[in-house]
């Protein structure tokens, strides 16, 4: 093999993220580049104590020089390589004009070390350093950012991988880690104000007189008519996909556009891990590896028993690790297509450097159906090719209490350990529709669904009907049963609400500098936390602080995730043992969401002496 | 599934003694009744960990557009704008014209109104209105309290609406909706429809009772950007009954036809 580099050599390079290092001169397009471009990771951290700084540096986009947000002069920042057990001093310097912030994504930790301002602690003032200091209590790949307005899109973000103290349950010989993110020119206030003036004002994709025509000519004068008509009556646009789109971003992987073409390097026959970490703060990207399956082994740092899929969807937030064993000597391109197909980012597998695979086209963008909106009841023309959701579904059913009907067999079938469980099948309640209430959350919520329903056996919208093979959530199965396996013993519900032509995104019809009031836990308590989305647009839910443990039918083997993605439409049910005691931030992960007001603080408190039931 | 001997070896670690087994719990039942919650404590006084109340400032000109004349070219704008928030704003509307169908030189209207968000898509709006002509070098003013409402209708026409009570008690309205269509991404159909009506004869303000005038536009803009639009179009204006006389005393055309280029724009 007429291999530059020793083998030995390749592979010491390559623990994590050992090929950022060697890219400036794997590159062509970074071995021209000069020094002001060498912003992508360079550094791998480790050690127990480590001195992070804020700062604003330059930063190449392709041929512009735009001025990023970095940690330590770095887009995404320096790797902290770290380990479970370890009792780890994090100095977090500001060296911007505005506070700051770092927040410890996915990460067990006392509640003032969580980084949020204005909750955990106020921010790391101009000039000033905060000392972050916790002992880790688990393994896998996270991640870290800013909590502060928009510093995340702006570059103040990195990855995070804790080794396990026991044996690793993934074996693998190489691994690499995949951030993904979308960069823009432009600031989050900006965008936000863009959006609050115009809605759709990044979404060149809508339907015109030309779709109108085409639709017309496949089914007809009449039907097209009606269903431009059916849309157009409740104010609503079927492309409404993405917030944000590929007109604002540049889609990047580890920080490269995909011009760049970021590139891991393998020997045929290797099990590469790759983490997979979703930086976008807006951006749903679809995942796939043409020529090669994916074994997905870890979701949210979290082991999950593994499975095979050709391609997954990973939202704001989520990280997925996956195993693939290329065995040709040949390149394979990581394509991560956005939801909306607007744009992607791109990076190679190769067995050499400058290696290129063919970069496929993006499929077309899908429309929001009947079933997005919760509203399957009623007829429409439903042509975008989003795979249509449970087509018989049973007799829906008012409130949020009821025996569920099994109509996933199989995962009756796995039911482990025979639990006594209220449902019919374990931990996967509401799989039917329910009708919403009657509430419909104000002026500040634009729609409410008439039916949710849970929909984590499906795909999503774009996904799942081209024979490729996609995750969905009841794929996920924690790999060993998790200590806590009570019932809930109280059920909460929270609605995702938010309203499209005046860019308001809220919970209950109230964003949150008009709910200040905080969500309690009972400090031990088991509860079971039902989101139900309003709304048409995709969400992923954070909790910080502790687990969400995904009630997806796995019965003892629910996988707990820090960040969880709910469709239009959806109804998803956690489960959440109230082990950490403190205040803690809980947001959808979408910035501009969270920004605009859907966020809430979860407080986990002790019952007051005299008043424990 | 297929199997990973990697995997296996990996998970033999994984599930041997040790591991905490699921432990059943039948006993447990949703009882909200019976749950009483904490009393929360107060927090520090910390700034917001979001931006959710941020006020805005926005302005747009939906018509700022010329209109060429065989005698007299002239030239006309419908500007409005708001600061506030996403329920509250206070809002300034401009509308006005250069040459007049009546023969108006000037015609100018200016509205300062406070709105509130309803409804789920209405603004309604509630404040002042003053305006003034200018007929063959004589000004005239008024001024007149409004109370209307603005938003989003089905099938998405962009409505606004308006009653009008001038310092003399004189009652009048006005309606005007407009749609898009979207011929490409950027290539932009605008269809406009406005019209007055007046309870009361004000021959001052060439006004009749009842309908006054329709207004029919169409205009055709191309979004550079998406704040900036250039247009031409054509317009259609046309005076009813005791109005169309005005006009017509006036020395004007109660039917007219006029081109327009304009730009529309947003900040």
């Amino acid at each position: 093999m007429n291999d530059p580099i020793s083998r030995r050599a390749f592979l010491k390079r390559s623990g994590a993220l050992g090929t950022f290092a060697a890219l400036d001169w794997m590159l062509p397009i970074y071995a021209r580049s000069d020094s002001l471009s060498v912003v992508t990771p360079t550094t791998q951290l480790s050690g127990d104590v480590i001195n992070l700084t804020i700062a604003r540096t330059p930063f190449r986009i392709d041929d512009h020089i735009a001025t990023a947000t970095t940690i330590n002069g770095t887009v995404p920042g320096p790797l902290l390589h770290l380990r479970e057990g370890q009792d780890i001093t994090l100095n977090v310097t500001n060296h911007l004009d505005e506070t700051s912030s770092i927040h410890w994504h996915g990460i067990l930790l006392p509640p003032e070390m969580d980084g949020v301002p204005g909750i955990s602690f106020p921010g790391i003032e101009p000039g000033a350093t905060f000392s972050y200091r916790f002992t880790i209590r688990q393994y896998g790949t996270y991640w870290f950012h800013s909590h502060s307005g928009g510093q995340e899109q702006a570059g103040v973000y990195a990855p995070m991988i804790i080794d396990p103290i026991e044996p690793d349950p993934v074996k693998y010989d190489r691994e690499y880690v995949i951030m993904l993110s979308d960069w823009s020119f432009s600031s989050v206030d900006s965008m936000i104000e863009k959006l609050k003036k115009q809605p759709g004002y990044f979404n060149f994709q809508k339907r015109t007189l030309g779709d109108f025509i085409q639709d017309a000519m496949r089914d007809g004068w009449r039907p097209a008519l009606d269903d431009y008509l059916m849309w157009a009556r409740m104010r609503m646009d079927p492309t409404d996909l993405a917030d944000v789109t590929g007109h604002a971003y540049t889609y990047l992987m580890n920080g490269l556009t995909p011009a760049a073409n970021w590139t891991g390097l393998f020997h045929p026959g290797e099990r590469i891990r790759l983490r997979f970490i979703q930086v976008g703060v807006m951006t749903f990207q679809d995942i796939r590896i043409p020529g090669l399956g994916m074994t997905v082994v870890q979701a949210d740092g979290q082991n999950v028993q593994p499975v095979e899929v050709d391609e997954f969807r990973i939202g704001p937030a989520e990280t997925y690790d996956v195993i693939v064993e290329p065995k040709e000597e040949r390149a394979y391109t990581i394509f991560a297509e956005t939801l909306d197909r607007s744009g992607f980012a791109r990076g190679t597998l190769a067995p050499r450097p400058g290696m290129a695979a063919e970069v496929p086209s993006r499929r077309p963008r899908s429309l929001r159906t009947m079933a997005d909106m919760g509203m399957q009841h009623m007829s429409g023309v439903d042509h975008g090719n989003h795979a249509p959701g449970n087509a018989t579904m049973g007799e829906p059913e008012e409130g949020t209490q009821h025996d569920t009907p099994d109509r996933h067999g199989e995962h009756a079938k796995e039911g482990i350990h025979g639990r006594h469980d209220r449902h019919a099948q374990p931990g996967f309640p509401d799989s039917r529709p329910v009708r919403h209430g009657t509430d419909d959350h104000g002026s500040g919520n634009q729609f409410i669904p008439d039916f949710t329903q849970s929909r984590m056996d499906e795909p999503g919208i774009g996904l799942g009907n081209d024979g490729r093979r996609v995750l969905v959530y009841t794929d996920l199965k924690s790999l060993k049963p998790y200590p806590d396996q009570r019932e809930p013993e109280r059920e909460l519900e929270i609605h995702l609400t938010g309203h499209m032509e005046r860019f308001i995104w809220s919970f209950d019809g109230e964003k949150y500098s008009d709910a200040k009031e905080s969500i309690l836990f009972r400090h031990g308590e088991r509860l079971r936390w039902i989101f139900v989305n309003d709304t048409m647009m995709e969400h992923t839910m954070h909790l910080h602080g502790t687990w969400m443990y995904l009630e997806n039918g796995a019965g003892a083997y629910l996988p707990r995730k820090h960040t969880v993605l709910v469709k239009p439409a959806e109804r998803v049910s956690v489960a959440i043992t109230a082990d950490a005691p403190g205040p803690w931030a809980f947001h959808c992960h979408l910035l501009l969401h969270m920004e605009t007001g859907m966020f809430r603080v979860v407080e986990i408190l002790d019952a007051a002496p005299g008043t424990e039931s | 599934m297929k199997s990973f001997p990697q995997f296996a070896a990996g998970m033999v670690v994984i599930l041997s003694p040790g591991v905490d087994m699921p432990v059943a719990n039948a006993e447990t039942l949703l009882d909200k009744e019976k749950q009483i919650l904490p009393v929360p404590h107060p927090r520090g006084k910390y700034h917001h960990p979001t931006h959710s109340d941020q006020n805005y400032a926005f302005l747009r000109a939906d018509v700022l557009e010329y209109r060429p004349g065989r005698d007299d070219s002239d030239f006309r704008w419908d500007i409005q704008g708001w600061y506030g928030g996403d329920f509250n704003r206070l809002w300034f509307k401009t509308e006005g014209e250069r040459n007049t169908a009546f023969k108006a030189e000037h015609d100018i209207d200016m509205q300062l109104l406070y709105g509130r968000f309803i409804g789920k898509y209405y603004d309604v709006q509630i404040g002042v209105r003053g305006e003034t002509q200018t007929v063959r070098g004589k000004d005239v003013a008024r001024a007149h309290a409004v109370i209307g409402f603005q938003g989003l209708a089905p099938y998405r026409y962009e409505v606004e609406s308006a009653l009008f009570i001038s310092q003399q008690g004189d009652v009048s309205v006005r309606f005007q909706t407009s749609r898009d269509f979207l011929l490409t991404q950027r290539l932009i159909l605008q269809g406009r429809f406005e019209t007055h009506a007046a309870v009361q004869k004000v021959e001052k303000f060439t006004t009749g009772q009842g309908l006054n005038n329709i207004e029919l536009g169409l205009r055709l803009r191309y979004e550079i950007r998406r704040e900036i639009a250039p247009y031409i179009g054509i317009s259609y204006d046309r005076s009813f009954f005791r109005t169309a006389d005005l006009v017509r005393e006036e020395g004007g055309d109660s039917s007219q036809v006029r081109f327009v280029a304009g730009v529309q724009l947003w900040l």
